[in-house]
């Protein structure tokens, strides 16, 4: 039997990627983007640091040790580019050019996916590797480092102190993203853009900023959280990230677009998510829909119970135009 | 002149493609003054203070602030310049708190506002309660929190778009009084409105447009409604349409006292009573929005009633029905027909991705085998109508969103005359066309009169109703102000029914005179 203490920390491990993932998300629906192509900037967030990772590795002769410091920044740095490129392409077909935002969304995750499985491949072949996978142990090994005291602190240490860097980051990024929506004039800005951009507009509020601003930096923690998550595993292989994007959106909806309920709501989809791994006897099929299954059970409460806070932006997935009448 | 204006606007115009909404206009506003713009709908009101809110900017003219030329070109401008607008629509964020609404787009946190917005409201004389929700909000709060927010701003031009159309009058005296108070302390304030009475309750002078053009400016205290009226309406011109006689005219729709109530509670339809002649046209006249909409829809079985009937006496049988108990299909059936044209051409009619047979078969998927559909009946409709109405379309597999307005109204029209109906409704079915197009619409319904149909038309230009109309019904805000004879009615005493608040109750109702 598994203990309580190592469920819980898997599913905190778990969480993170989904946490970044939805808080990108929250900031770009909060400016009325849905963004659909999440799951793809994942992917793309993932095989850019991993190609970072893997150059910087193959950099060091045989026997040579990585620079902690340069280990981190360069994948984090190539992660952020190529999200950021992934937030930008969106911004533009649906920002600028007002396409549909459902299918620009579909088309990058399909984009991305495909993208991110074309360099994977191709590096593999370079490399000429036995299996069809590209291990940055090394890279991976920094990333997962904690402070030693975490193993003297028994289920504390455990639970809350044995994890890399990029978690604690990811919290962070949540709450200061909850302070922001909450807190400042941007944030109130930005949730009036989504609510209702003609209004934003006649206050003054240059919408299509914001959109584009709430959209890159949005997709940038995306696709951190598939940093995240290929780092844990140490590896790249054929869809490495699998599913994680669209558990992302469906966090959004069981957060109810509160980046700081989504600490919480990660965790528990971060250990629906691996469910499988502690119960025996259930078919692992079935227990993987738990995540969405818990989403819908959501939606449903939140549509009875119609209260006004807990719905999406009202504008989300609509294009804005200031002279369409 | 030797007084500065607040703001002056010189020999604006602006064009939406070939339509004009405003031609060579010109008018100002002094500081401390309320000005009363007038006009009927269509008249260019609203496009006019959105050019000076910088939501348009004017094709052609200067707008002057303080003496000095400014370029609006965005609401932000706006601000700069200290003007502030009240849409009609309100653009309010509805999960936001009162005070969140007012500081949006500022500088500043709700928290650090708050003191600044409750001192607002004490020297203005305004209540409410700022932590509270939009959504929660009645709509004259909600007017409210939008009057806060451009005093805000510090604003010093208030434009406000139709403020009283929404509001009770103990509200409205409540805004008047708010709005004498900003007078007092040096606002310019610009109304838009077409109700007389509070024109003269409230501005000092008036401005008067009509159909995109200016028509003049008048101190309140040196007119009188009458002569208002005159100005709004216009000259009477002469579009020789053809009218002829009612023959065989007998009842065939009696509507009588029904009620509705829309989803915000308001009363759209009042105890609303008429009769629908058969070998008639019954023009409906009024501002828009003042139930017209429902008053079709509710005939046609699309809106729910809460009091009142619609009796169908059956042209063949004398038999007859109550409406209210049908479901839209039947009432069809019975040959009850809705050309409805709405706003938006494509709206209620027609499929504008759809080709013109496909449009044609709206009305007849019924027929035709369980399985498949018919397409040979349809298809050689279409083709009658394009022959016959001389559609300008390359062929019947045409979308409909390509063709051009006049085509798109002919094909509705023609499509719902084709079923040779009993009861022909047409709401605004001339909106954007040429004269041609128009007159081949009135003569579509002048045939369908003569062949015993009883045709309702409701129309926005007096001249039109006048000239093409047996009889017009006049309703203001979802009551019926009056019936007058469209043969020896004036422009000016529909407008004085259509805008006035208390009609006059002498008009025989829902009478039976040809």
């Amino acid at each position: 039997m598994v203990s309580l203490s190592y469920i819980l920390q898997r599913s905190i491990v778990q969480s993170a990627p989904l946490l970044l993932g939805s808080t990108g998300e929250i900031l770009t629906e909060k400016a009325g983007n849905l963004n659909l192509g999440t799951a793809g900037t994942m992917y793309v967030g993932a095989i850019s640091g991993v190609i970072g990772a893997f150059l910087y590795e193959q950099s060091i002769p045989d026997g040579g040790t990585l620079n902690p410091f340069i280990a981190v920044i360069i994948p984090i740095l190539c992660c952020c580019v190529g999200s950021f490129v992934m937030g930008l392409i969106y911004s533009f077909l649906t920002i600028t050019l007002r396409a549909n935002q459902n299918v620009t969304g579909l088309a990058l995750t399909t984009f991305g996916t495909g993208l991110a499985n074309f360099f994977g491949t191709a590096i593999v072949k370079i490399v000429d590797s036995d299996v069809p996978a590209i291990s940055f142990n090394k890279t991976s090994a920094i990333y997962k480092a904690y402070l030693p005291i975490a193993d003297d602190l028994g289920w504390f240490g455990r639970i809350f102190l044995s994890h890399g860097f990029l978690l604690y980051v990811a919290i962070i990024i949540a709450v200061l993203a909850a302070f922001f929506l909450k807190r400042t004039s941007a944030g109130l800005n930005l949730r009036a853009i989504g609510e209702n951009p003609a209004t934003a507009d006649a206050a003054g509020i240059n919408v299509n900023r914001y959109k584009y601003v709430a959209t890159c930096v949005g997709s940038v923690i995306s696709g951190l959280g598939g940093l995240y998550y290929i780092m844990e595993i140490g590896s790249w292989s054929i869809n490495a990230i699998g599913d994680l994007g669209w558990l992302a959106i469906a966090l959004v909806i069981f957060a109810l677009w509160k980046p700081n309920i989504g600490i919480l709501g990660s965790i528990v989809f971060g250990g629906l998510y691996i469910a499988d791994t502690f119960t025996s006897g259930l078919p692992a099929d079935l227990v993987r829909m738990l995540p969405y299954l818990v989403t819908i059970v959501v939606l449903i409460i939140t549509s009875t119970r119609r209260k006004k806070e807990h719905q999406p932006p009202a504008h989300l997935g609509l294009a804005y135009f200031r002279e369409e009448r | 002149m030797d007084k500065i204006h607040a703001i002056e606007l010189k020999n604006i115009t602006k064009r939406f493609g070939n339509v004009v909404a405003n031609e060579n206009v010109s008018l100002s506003v002094n500081k401390g003054e309320i000005l009363s713009i007038l006009g009927e709908n269509g008249s260019g009101k609203t496009t006019l203070m959105n050019m000076i809110a910088g939501i348009y900017y004017p094709d052609e003219g200067s707008i002057y602030i303080n003496g000095e030329e400014v370029h609006i070109r965005t609401p932000k401008d706006a601000f700069n310049y200290k003007i502030g607008m009240i849409h009609q629509h309100f653009k309010l964020v509805d999960v936001f708190t009162a005070t969140e609404n007012i500081v949006l787009g500022t500088k500043q946190k709700p928290s650090q506002a708050k003191k600044f917005i409750a001192d607002l409201c004490a020297t203005y004389g305004f209540v409410l309660d700022l932590d509270k929700k939009i959504y929660e909000m009645s709509v004259s709060e909600k007017q409210t929190v939008e009057i806060i927010k451009v005093l805000y701003r510090g604003a010093n031009i208030l434009i406000l778009d139709e403020p009283t159309a929404v509001l009770t009058p103990q509200e409205i005296d409540k805004l008047f009084n708010v709005l004498r108070n900003m007078r007092e302390k040096g606002k310019s304030i610009i109304i838009i409105t077409h109700k007389l009475n509070e024109v003269m309750a409230i501005s000092d002078r008036v401005a008067v447009l009509c159909k995109g053009k200016y028509v003049g400016s008048v101190l309140t205290a040196e007119t009188n409604e009458t002569r208002l009226t005159e100005m709004m309406v216009g000259e009477k011109i002469s579009l020789n349409i053809h009218r002829s006689d009612p023959k065989n005219v007998s009842e065939r729709l009696i509507v009588s006292n029904i009620n509705c109530i829309n989803r915000e509670g308001v009363k759209v339809l009042d105890d609303v009573s008429f009769t629908a002649n058969s070998g008639e046209i019954l023009g409906i006249a009024g501002i828009a929005g003042s139930g017209q909409r429902e008053l079709l829809e509710s005939i046609a079985g699309l809106q729910k009633l809460n009091s009142g009937s619609i009796i169908y006496i059956d042209p063949n049988t004398g038999d007859k029905e109550n409406l209210r108990d049908k479901t839209p299909m039947q009432i069809r059936n019975l040959g009850v027909r809705l050309s409805f044209v709405p706003e938006d051409r494509l709206g209620m009619g027609l499929v504008g991705n759809m080709d013109l047979v496909d449009n044609m078969m709206l009305r007849s998927y019924g027929k035709g085998g369980p399985f498949f559909v018919h397409r040979e009946e349809p298809k050689k409709l279409a083709e009658r109508i394009v022959s016959q109405l001389g559609v300008v379309t390359p062929d019947t597999a045409t979308p409909v969103r390509r063709l051009s307005g006049g085509n798109v109204q002919k094909i509705l029209v023609g499509r719902e005359i084709a079923a040779s109906p009993t009861v022909l409704m047409a709401a605004y079915p001339v909106r954007g066309l040429d004269i041609n197009s128009s007159h081949l619409i009135y003569d579509l319904l002048n045939e369908q009169k003569e062949k015993g149909v009883a045709v309702i038309f409701v129309g926005e230009d007096l001249d039109v109703l006048i000239e093409l109309c047996d009889r017009i019904l006049v309703i203001g805000a979802g009551k019926v102000t009056g019936v007058v004879d469209g043969r020896n009615a004036s422009k000016t005493e529909i407008g004085l029914l259509m805008t006035g608040e208390q009609a006059s109750s002498s008009q025989t109702e829902g009478g039976n005179e040809a």
